[in-house]
């Protein structure tokens, strides 16, 4: 208290003229200054946090097209787009008439395969290959490949496992198998991206 | 801070008194780590391991800097720098193999040195804050460690990035937007690569910073023991020099032996051989495990494997692995119970080595692949890691029966000692081999 007054009364010594009690000059003046150099601190924040951001060549969105030609039914392969893998698949009919058998009201994340796929091409099953838990390649996509116990993919990171159409059907993941944006440039080609 | 009997600086030298009067450093190191700090005198062989810690970090800053030298981080070349560093560069196999098994040897240390200050009860008050600030240098002693495995750009290293940096994706709303951020990108790549060797090179120096804050906070109560008792007056303390600092040199020539072996003789007994396989984004190792010092963790972040209350499996696994950590941060309250050490606690002491073997079954299932029965016991196991902090610790704490205390350190020492001075001391030297259980 004996120093708050002596301090009011040395700025009244001083002459900005206020009572004792009540807002100074100088309680104005630091809060402007404190403001002023939190303002400017954020707008130089701002840019040092937003380079971590995906640079202007990491965006430039890449396409790539596929041939389907050389996938026999019942088989996959495994491409590459923007870095990660894409499992093209295609499905013999019994495989889709399992796949279509499933109630999807039980699964985790409920999609038909019609949903998954494009439509007059419900054989052609393409996704990415990137198990929704925690990011590893499932496998499944080539020859003689665990596929887990719904015969579709197995992550062996965790042991998340996927059905015939990449439905996520037990272990930790919370998603399908993602379907990336693509459309048919003919009946075998496929453009994703 | 200190005791009031601690002795004072005295500059013997002319140019000693010259610098004592402009910039006192003899006299900081004197108080600090020399015979002006008084220190329990019945300190055992465990609590050398702060020491050791400080000396593992110098030696991976060292060797880490040196690397830095030779080691590119492009994705394009990061692999091949590294074995040109193994077979090209002037004795670069030694050095990244004192790097690599430095790291794991810095985690042993520590985790000695956290588990010996959970069983004296070094985390109970006056030393909260020295607790705390230990477990911030463990956080970022993982942050860093992580960075540095990524570093090698091997299928580990890969894949081992991938599944971190996936872990913050199960974020509600902003997951999949602070993953890019993280990563520059949408898999690991070459951002991901250099900001990763940025911070792997700045993160040690804050380790370094945080330690400085560590050991001050030491200071200010001076050492836990034992018995946990508090000194209470001379008779009770010796002066750290030389007492200590002979016990620290002979511990010190201990771990350097040992260090020395695995550097020579078994360079990749605690590494992964995937990590020699360069990293390749469409395909995934059969069997993705971290380190051995962060298994644990990682037992409890793949326990979760159906949803529950609401909640995603992927998010209940991230929690629980945060949660394991950050609950540690709490201990200081969970456990009420006045008396320090778990000598003078029975009941504790049982759960204290139930709780040790619990982590070293988690470690085991975090490094086994997801199939059963490894699941259900790893579940088993991190359901009994949190029961550990949120029941048990507080129901022993209040009502336990805890041992009579003794009245002082040397009344302790004196009882285990020197009761019948004249008589075979041969004999109670053979008893000084210093366990914690007994
Ligand atoms: S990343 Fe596939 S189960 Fe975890």
């Amino acid at each position: 208290m004996a120093s708050e007054t002596s301090v009011s009364a040395a700025s009244g010594a001083h002459g900005d003229g206020l009572p004792p009690e009540g807002e100074r000059r100088r309680d104005f003046l630091y809060v402007a200054t404190g403001a002023f150099a939190a303002v400017g601190a954020a707008a130089v924040v701002v840019p040092l946090v937003n380079q971590m951001n995906p640079s202007a060549d990491v965006l430039a969105l890449a396409s790539i097209d596929l041939d389907l030609t050389p996938i026999q039914p019942g088989q996959a392969i495994v491409a590459s787009w923007r870095g990660k893998p894409i499992f093209a698949r295609q499905l013999t009919p019994q495989e889709i008439a399992t796949a279509n058998a499933v109630d999807i009201k039980t699964l985790r994340d409920p999609q038909t395969l019609a949903e998954r796929t494009k439509p007059g091409n419900e054989k052609w099953l393409i996704t990415l290959g990137v198990c929704t838990h925690l990011g590893c390649v499932p496998l499944g996509a080539r020859e003689g490949e665990n596929r887990g116990d719904y015969g579709g993919y197995y992550c062996p990171c965790h042991g998340s496992q996927y059905d015939i159409a990449g439905r996520i059907r037990g272990g930790p993941a919370p998603k399908n198998l993602e379907v990336p944006t693509y459309a048919f440039k003919s009946p075998t080609s496929v453009t994703i991206g | 801070m200190s005791f009031p009997w601690a002795k004072h600086y005295q500059p013997t030298s002319e140019f000693g008194k010259y610098m004592d009067s402009r910039l006192p450093l003899p006299r900081f190191i004197y108080g600090a780590l020399g015979a002006g700090y008084p220190t329990p005198k019945n300190l055992n062989y465990f609590y050398n391991f702060g020491v050791l810690a400080g000396v593992a970090l110098v030696i991976q800053i060292i060797t880490g800097v040196v690397l830095g030298m030779h080691y590119a981080a492009n994705t394009g070349i990061a692999f091949d720098s590294v074995e040109h560093i193994m077979r090209d560069v002037n004795s670069g196999w030694m050095i990244r193999y004192m790097h690599a098994v430095g790291a794991s040897f810095f985690f042993a240390v520590v985790y000695v040195h956290i588990f010996r200050g959970l069983y004296y009860g070094s985390y109970k008050p006056p030393r909260e804050v020295l607790w705390l600030l230990g477990l911030v240098i463990f956080l970022l002693m993982m942050a860093t460690a992580f960075m540095g495995y990524v570093l090698v750009w091997g299928q580990m290293s890969f894949w081992g990035a991938t599944v971190i940096t996936n872990l913050f994706s199960a974020v509600p709303i902003v997951g999949e937007a602070i993953h890019t951020w993280l990563l520059g990108g949408f898999a690991p790549d070459n951002a991901t690569l250099n900001r990763f060797f940025s911070l792997h090179y700045l993160l040690p120096f804050i380790i370094f910073g945080v330690i400085i804050l560590h050991v001050w906070a030491l200071h200010i109560p001076g050492s836990n023991n034992p018995t946990g008792v508090d000194v209470k007056g001379p008779q009770d303390t010796v002066p750290f020099h030389p007492y200590y600092t002979a016990k620290d040199f002979f511990g010190l020539g201990v771990y350097l032996t040992l260090f020395s072996v695995f550097v020579f003789f078994l360079p990749n007994a605690l590494g992964e051989v995937d990590n020699y396989v360069p990293a390749n984004p469409l395909s995934t190792p059969t069997h993705i495990v971290p380190e051995w010092y962060l298994l644990p963790f990682y037992a409890i972040l793949k326990a979760f494997t159906t949803d529950f209350l609401l909640v995603k499996a992927k998010l209940w696994g991230v929690i629980a692995m945060l949660a394991a950590i950050v609950l540690l941060f709490f201990l200081p309250w969970l456990d009420t119970s006045p008396v320090r050490s778990n000598r003078y606690r029975p009941l504790n002491r049982i759960f204290f080595w139930i709780f040790v073997a619990d982590c070293l079954v988690l470690g085991y299932c975090g490094g086994q692949l997801a199939v059963e029965p490894w699941v259900r016991i790893g579940q088993l196991a991190a359901a009994y890691y949190f029961a550990h902090f949120l029941i048990i610790i507080p129901l022993i704490a209040r009502f336990e029966k805890t041992l009579p205390l003794p009245n002082s350190i040397s009344e302790s020492v004196l009882a285990k000692y020197g009761k019948p001075p004249a008589s075979g001391s041969a004999g109670t030297l053979g008893g000084t081999a210093p366990q914690p259980a007994e």
